[in-house]
């Protein structure tokens, strides 16, 4: 730590996060605080079945209403259908011939206040055949079953079996074998800023505001589905209240028909879901059955491993074929495993669309494979943090490359690190020894440690540009098409270019994402953020620190490569008494002939070679521009006449993002993923269905994390300086996301001897296993 | 059809409001839509969340469960009210330094929510802290920073 925090003068100093004074004071704009003169407000008419066809739809009734100013359903939209590549294109902004899933748009109002627009949905009168719906994944891959999609025969959305070394041989020649079914529940993404847009049409342009993450990918689906040229598609970018790879990643039936609806009446359009119509209809964590078999030596080594995975993918595509390959693909890390198979499955269902969600894939079989891990480790009477450091990929020497066998390329691996540090933290030597259990109070302690990749590179555009502009007065401004969701990559940016213009952070300013105006950039997802933009951004002010350079040396009658800039100040390396104030040297470059304006530009290369979808067919090759990981240990408290299960603040982390740029950032990020994404499901959340119908979608009945249970980790830095990524840095959070699941559910398993194996640990659950198990050792 | 209106008059953020409202319309939509304060956040609009936290009489609620006519006659601070003109109040310093926010969005309920802690118990310990903070739900900070930004904010505001 005391080197990283020599080594830069910004960089890797936990300086303010450069929008939170904003943020702090209520003055930051999200999508629903934006309105215009003659605004309309708009809202989505719903089916009330879970798969259904359309036989009619009669609006004459709404548009009789006073107050409506514009109507439109599904056939209006020209037969345009999105999906993330051709192959899935299989969802229309609203449903055209029939609906899939519960409450699945099927026309949308325009009116001059919110109740005028929900009154006319209510007057909108379409006529349903009920189909026979499917909700269970494996009813839905039987023949005979109802089809979601007519084309999609078992209704299965994609499928892959790979094989790797000889699993079977593996299996055979080990100590130990133990097959178990674990299975993950129906999260939500859990953000509380609900989707929002308003749209309006102006000389020609398509003008849009929307809570989206990933902002060029509503540009490139809304050119198409509007035929419009890309330049006359302008998104543009509020202040985003998280998104986790969700609906505010991709589109869904607001953004369609906000924009419709404002080209059929001339007037601004806003549409803002409520948090009912996000938990029932957005896009949410899938739920997988996963199945895994794995063969361990005497000394606890892992010889082979099978996974058979099945995941419910609701009504429509979206990522799920991305989402089967890194479930399955990322089983190879963070341990050492040469002997690897994968069946794996996902399915359409009349359930709601299920998509990427933050630890995308790798999540689900983490849990699986860390818990079964402990279950095996206790059979060898091997610790847990033991067992993980003998499997433990090993941190290459410099230069030297370790490889997966299904080919992940791992330059840096800071794991054993990870599980050491986090062991030290949490003092787990001493903590069985000295632990106290009270009464019905059953305490216990569980590990977890997970890699993550970062830089996901997948196919079409997956390099990020970045332009730095140095203004006259001295100022600069940062410009990517990278979204900073929340996660503080804005900070990141404005960081990077202060450290490489040796100017401080107050001088630096980064707007938001404005299509017509930045380089296109896939988005925020898969930790690509800070490795691509990050490369671009240091590029663009390495380019305009060029520039400067020479206007300097002009100044001072040397050489440009005598030259370096800190502090403001631009001097000469060999003599440090010789130098200009930055703001001489940034006048002389502007006004140097008849005018200069100095832009740097930059342009990540990084991620120019695109994985090719053939390869998820084969599971082989890499995704990722390197890797990040991560070790997590949580204490619970298991009350064991209850089965209340709840997290004590007793919990240490240890992190490896490569090199922290700012590390209170890192921290904030890594331990809300654990909590927020991970131990969620592990011990609270789960979305009740009830054939298609969401249960509980309220945060009432939905129980989401809160501060009273918070752990509050100990935290370690580990440092192992990625040479892939831009001052060495690779993703932090989406690993410990994978992390907080099986830490807290095999801390269960340490305090009372019970494996939860379908999450989240609901005292209901708990409560039955601890008195399964009384029943059997009664038996005995 | 002559709607049915009320006539009220309030506190806010210091400042005399008179307006006339609609009986069923929510102190939220006043807020945010009438009176254009959008740093109340709309989150769930069923209590659950706190993004929608202000402070009514010093108390924090959920302008989301409250009606406007309600506040008739009371003092209500918002989320715009709580910084001296550009000087950030210490609780939202706190936050700032601390690393706290993320994307943000729960922030303006979190602060309002420390806020009325604080004016009724300066000396609030981690416990006091949690039990405030409890109606108020992050998606992405873990709670952690919260937490001890609001214990500093606690120290500066006793001139420790």
């Amino acid at each position: 730590m005391e080197d990283m925090k020599n080594k830069f003068a910004v960089l890797g100093k936990s300086v303010p996060r450069v929008e939170t004074p904003f943020k702090a004071t209520g003055r930051a704009k999200y999508a629903a605080d934006y309105e215009m003169a003659g605004m309309l407000w708009g809202k989505v008419k719903r089916a009330p079945y879970a798969h259904a066809r359309i036989l009619s739809i009669d609006t004459s009734k709404a548009e009789r209403l006073p107050g409506v100013k514009g109507i439109v359903v599904g056939k209006d939209f020209g037969g345009f259908k999105w999906g993330w590549q051709a192959h899935t294109r299989d969802e229309s902004p609203l449903a055209t011939d029939k609906v899939r899933y519960m409450y699945e748009g099927v026309a949308a109002v325009a009116a001059v206040n919110k109740d005028i627009a929900e009154e006319a949905c209510d007057l909108i009168d379409v006529q349903y055949e009920e189909l026979p719906a499917v909700f269970d994944p494996f009813e839905a891959m039987k023949e005979g079953a109802p089809l979601v999609h007519e084309d999609k025969p078992r209704n299965i959305l994609v499928e892959y079996h790979w094989n790797f070394g000889d699993v079977d041989k593996a299996f055979a020649d080990s100590y130990l074998v133990r097959e178990d079914l674990f299975q993950t529940p129906r999260q939500s993404k859990g953000y509380i800023e609900p989707p929002a847009v308003l749209a309006w049409w102006e000389h020609g342009t398509l003008h849009y505001i929307g809570s989206k993450g990933s902002p060029y990918m509503l540009w490139r689906i809304f050119g198409r589905a509007f035929n419009l040229p890309l330049n006359k598609v302008r998104v543009i970018q509020p202040i985003i209240g998280c998104d986790f790879g969700g609906t505010k990643n991709d589109g869904h039936a607001l953004d369609f028909s906000a924009i419709l609806l404002a080209k059929k009446t001339g007037r601004p359009v806003k549409i803002v879901y409520s948090q009912w119509e996000e938990l029932t209809t957005c896009l949410r964590r899938h739920a997988m059955w996963v199945r895994i078999k794995m063969g361990l030596t005497k000394d606890g080594l892992i010889t082979g491993l099978y996974t058979n995975v099945v995941a419910d993918g609701g009504a429509y595509a979206r990522m799920s074929p991305v989402t089967m390959y890194l479930t399955n693909g990322f089983c190879t890390l963070p341990y050492k495993i040469d002997n690897f198979r994968t069946d794996t499955w996902n399915i359409y269902t009349n359930n709601p669309m299920a998509a990427a969600m933050r630890g995308h894939g790798m999540y689900h079989t983490r849990y699986a494979i860390d818990c079964q891990l402990d279950l095996m480790a206790k059979e060898l009477g091997i610790d847990p943090v033991e067992i993980r450091l003998r499997n433990s990929i090993d941190n290459p020497k410099p230069g030297e490359t370790y490889y997966t066998v299904n080919k992940l390329r791992v330059a840096t691996c800071g794991v054993k690190e990870c599980i050491e540090e986090s062991a030290k933290l949490f003092e787990w030597d001493k903590y069985h020894k000295t632990k106290k259990n009270g009464g019905p109070i059953a305490r216990g302690a569980g590990i977890g440690a997970s890699g993550y990749l970062s830089g996901a590179r997948l196919t079409g555009h997956n390099s990020c540009s970045a332009i730095v502009r140095v203004n006259e007065d001295g100022s600069v401004n940062v410009q990517t098409g990278a979204s900073d969701v929340g996660q503080g990559s804005d900070t990141a940016m404005c960081a990077i270019a202060a450290e490489v213009l040796g100017i401080g952070m107050k001088d630096v300013e980064i707007k938001r994402v404005d299509t017509s105006y930045n380089y296109p950039d896939p988005g925020s997802y898969g930790s690509r953020v800070t490795i691509y933009a990050g490369e671009a951004t240091m590029k663009a002010a390495e380019d305009a620190k060029q520039q400067l350079l020479e206007a300097a040396a002009k100044e001072m009658n040397i050489f440009a490569e005598e030259l370096e800039i800190r502090d403001k100040k631009v001097f000469m390396k060999a003599d440090e008494a010789r130098f200009l104030p930055w703001l001489d040297v940034v006048r002389a470059a502007c006004y140097a002939n008849i005018g200069n304006v100095v832009i740097g530009r930059g342009v990540s290369r990084k991620g120019t070679k695109g994985f090719s979808p053939k390869a998820f067919s084969t599971g082989e090759g890499d995704v990722g521009t390197n890797y990040g990981f991560a070790a997590q240990i949580n204490e619970v408290e298991v009350d064991t006449e209850t089965g209340v299960v709840r997290c004590t603040e007793n919990s240490a982390m240890a992190d490896d993002c490569g090199f922290p740029l700012n590390p209170t950032i890192v921290e904030t990020q890594c331990i809300g993923g654990s909590y927020h994404q991970s131990i969620s499901s592990a011990l609270y959340e789960e979305f009740v269905m009830d054939k298609g119908s969401t249960v509980n979608p309220n945060w009432i009945d939905l129980k989401r994390p809160r501060v009273y249970e918070a752990p509050f980790p100990k935290f370690a830095h580990v440092i192992t300086n990625d040479p892939y990524g831009p001052f060495g840095v690779k993703e932090c959070s989406e690993a410990t996301t994978c992390t907080g699941a099986p830490a807290v559910i095999n801390a269960i398993y340490d305090a009372v001897g019970v494996m939860i194996k379908n999450m989240p640990a609901t005292p209901e659950k708990v409560w039955r296993a601890l008195k399964e198990k009384r029943e059997a050792e009664k038996k005995k | 059809m002559k709607e049915n209106t009320r006539d009220i008059k309030f506190t806010l953020n210091g400042k005399e409001v008179e307006i006339t409202v609609n009986p069923k319309m929510l102190l939220l939509d006043l807020l945010r839509e009438e009176l254009k304060l959008t740093g109340t956040r709309t989150g769930c609009e069923v209590s659950a969340c706190g993004a929608c936290t202000v402070n009514l009489d010093g108390k924090a609620v959920r302008a989301c469960s409250i009606l406007a006519a309600q506040v008739n006659g009371h003092e209500v601070v918002t989320i715009e009210g709580v910084a001296d003109g550009e000087k950030l109040h210490p609780i939202q310093e706190a936050m700032v330094n601390h690393g706290a926010i993320e994307c943000g969005f729960c922030t303006s309920g979190m602060v309002m929510s420390a806020r009325a802690l604080l004016l009724e118990n300066p000396r609030a310990t981690r416990e006091d802290i949690k039990r405030a903070l409890q109606g108020n739900m992050c998606a992405d900070s873990g709670y952690v920073k919260y937490v001890e930004a609001v214990e500093m904010a606690a120290k500066v505001m006793q001139g420790k």
